[in-house]
């Protein structure tokens, strides 16, 4: 048996869209406040912070995770990346495009998330028809109620990929 | 939150002698183990959990999906849920685990969510998450005020006066179908405890909902070889279609020969203070024709000890309805 790490405070590497990232932080520290408070990257959203709208939804490792019910350092060495390292304005990811042309969105609060989890699911297995995507998206609360037009921007990306 | 111990322990005897040094294993632990963190953070932020210390056991080497020696499968404590229901052998040989676990809450909560985890998912009860309230289980002695309270979604089976808390997951409930075994090393070594072991029934300690011990770190789960021409189906009735909790589910693992069910194992889910196998169910199957009428027997039958709260009598029907249904769709 090896010797055990315990700490109150801890300081771990992430690599956040592309950059190194080292930060100190208290450990009941969740992914989603590191990111809005800590590294300022206010895209990613807080809503119920119990894991149950997907307005939090960031990418760790390339997968789509609620970052308000994780510890940030339950992710030390990992990769996240979150809705300032998809695409730019001159440069748009092809589902932000897509949610533009769509409509996919009313008052924006939940958008981020959304379209993190959309673009996972498109590397997730998941049946051709609507009924499949609408499954693989209800993580995702949209309150305004955008929901057709999401799905819509989410199979015109898919038809195109 | 109450602030806490963070433990990255180098190996699992190390987790295990870490956990060892709490008081209790169960409600109110003072250590506990993360792994998704799906349900403890949730709790935790609620203050239903104040752990000292919380071990992350992320690192440690749980996270495999071997076929054993006997031609089972053995799953790793933290193996995902989403990557569990994604397994070709999975898919292919316990479809019914692979149901239930789609089933069950978003697709970003699956890709944390772990095998362990979701053994050890604690009840939606609206009165264990809020603290302002009494709750015999979070807080032994204090009352349940889900008896007479807001308890539509509670048990019908398994309660006590003492509580009436639903076990919420759906991967135990086609576990118990499948006869998994639970695998865990503890303070004086490892052991292995079959799923209907596992969870305890409320009884007058509801505190208590497994037979874990401190310092005991759940490894793996085990199945047994699939049970060849056996038909497998979760069936999950629930107020939306998507994300939400049970309101009443079945599993059942069914074989049928000349038109007479030959073996049957049933659990019901959303019901059960526990995950609910059926035995009854399953004695009432076995050697009948697999018709509607004796589906239906095998459900009487399931429900026939259940007990309704003020606002859950339909569930009893529904519950009936339910495994029905999954019968007749699982040997259509």
């Amino acid at each position: 048996m090896q010797a055990t790490d315990i700490s109150l405070e801890t300081t771990i590497n992430l690599t956040v869209n592309g950059a190194p990232q080292a930060i100190t932080v208290d450990v009941r520290t969740s992914l989603l406040d590191l990111l809005r408070e800590r590294l300022h990257l206010s895209g990613t959203k807080k809503g119920c912070d119990h894991g149950q709208c997907g307005a939090c939804t960031v990418h760790v490792n390339g997968r789509r995770v609620t970052s308000c019910l994780t510890l940030a350092v339950m992710h030390d060495g990992a990769e996240i990346t979150t809705i300032e390292g998809l695409g730019t304005p001159d440069n748009l990811h092809p589902m932000q495009a897509a949610f533009v042309a769509c409509d996919g969105y009313q008052c924006g609060y939940c958008t981020s998330g959304q379209i993190m989890s959309a673009v996972a699911l498109l590397k997730e297995p998941c049946g051709p028809d609507d009924a499949a995507v609408k499954e693989l998206m209800s993580g995702n609360i949209c309150r305004c109620g955008a929901y057709a037009n999401i799905v819509a921007a989410i199979q015109q990306v898919r038809k195109n990929t | 939150m109450h602030t806490f111990e963070f433990v990255r322990p180098a190996d699992s005897a190390a987790a295990v002698v870490t956990a060892a040094q709490a008081k209790t294993a169960q409600q109110g632990a003072d250590v506990r183990f993360v792994a998704g963190g799906t349900t403890l953070l949730d709790l935790m932020k609620l203050n239903v959990e104040t752990p000292a210390r919380v071990i992350d056991i992320n690192r440690l080497p749980l996270d495999k999906i071997e076929a054993t020696a006997d031609g089972g499968l053995k799953i790793g404590a933290t193996v995902r849920n989403s990557d569990l229901a994604h397994y070709p052998t999975v898919e292919r040989d316990y479809a019914v685990l692979s149901q239930a676990l789609l089933a069950g809450a978003s697709a970003q909560l699956r890709n944390m969510a772990t095998t362990a985890g979701n053994l050890l998912q604690r009840t939606r009860c609206v009165y264990f998450r809020d603290t302002a309230m009494p709750c015999n289980k979070r807080e032994p002695g204090t009352g349940c005020p889900a008896i007479t309270g807001a308890n539509r979604v509670l048990a019908i089976l398994g309660t006590s006066e003492h509580c009436i808390a639903t076990n919420p997951s759906d991967m135990c409930i086609a576990m118990a179908a499948l006869e998994a075994t639970i695998h865990v090393q503890g303070a004086n070594g490892a052991r292995a405890i079959p799923i209907g072991d596992f969870h305890l029934l409320p009884g007058s300690t509801p505190n208590r909902e497994t037979v874990l011990e401190p310092g005991d770190l759940v490894t793996h789960v085990t199945l047994p070889p699939p049970v060849a021409g056996s038909r497998q189906l979760y069936l999950k009735l629930r107020d939306r279609t998507s994300y939400e909790f049970a309101l009443a589910s079945s599993a059942v693992v069914i074989t049928v020969a000349g038109g007479r069910v030959t073996r049957a194992r049933v659990a019901l889910g959303g019901v059960g203070t526990k995950p609910w196998r059926s035995l009854e169910a399953e004695a009432a199957l076995v050697g009948q024709p697999a018709n509607q009428a004796n589906f239906r027997n095998a459900a009487e039958a399931a429900l026939r000890d259940a007990k309704p709260q003020s606002e859950n009598a339909f569930k009893i029907e529904l519950a009936k309805r339910c495994l029905t249904y999954a019968l007749q769709l699982a040997t259509a």
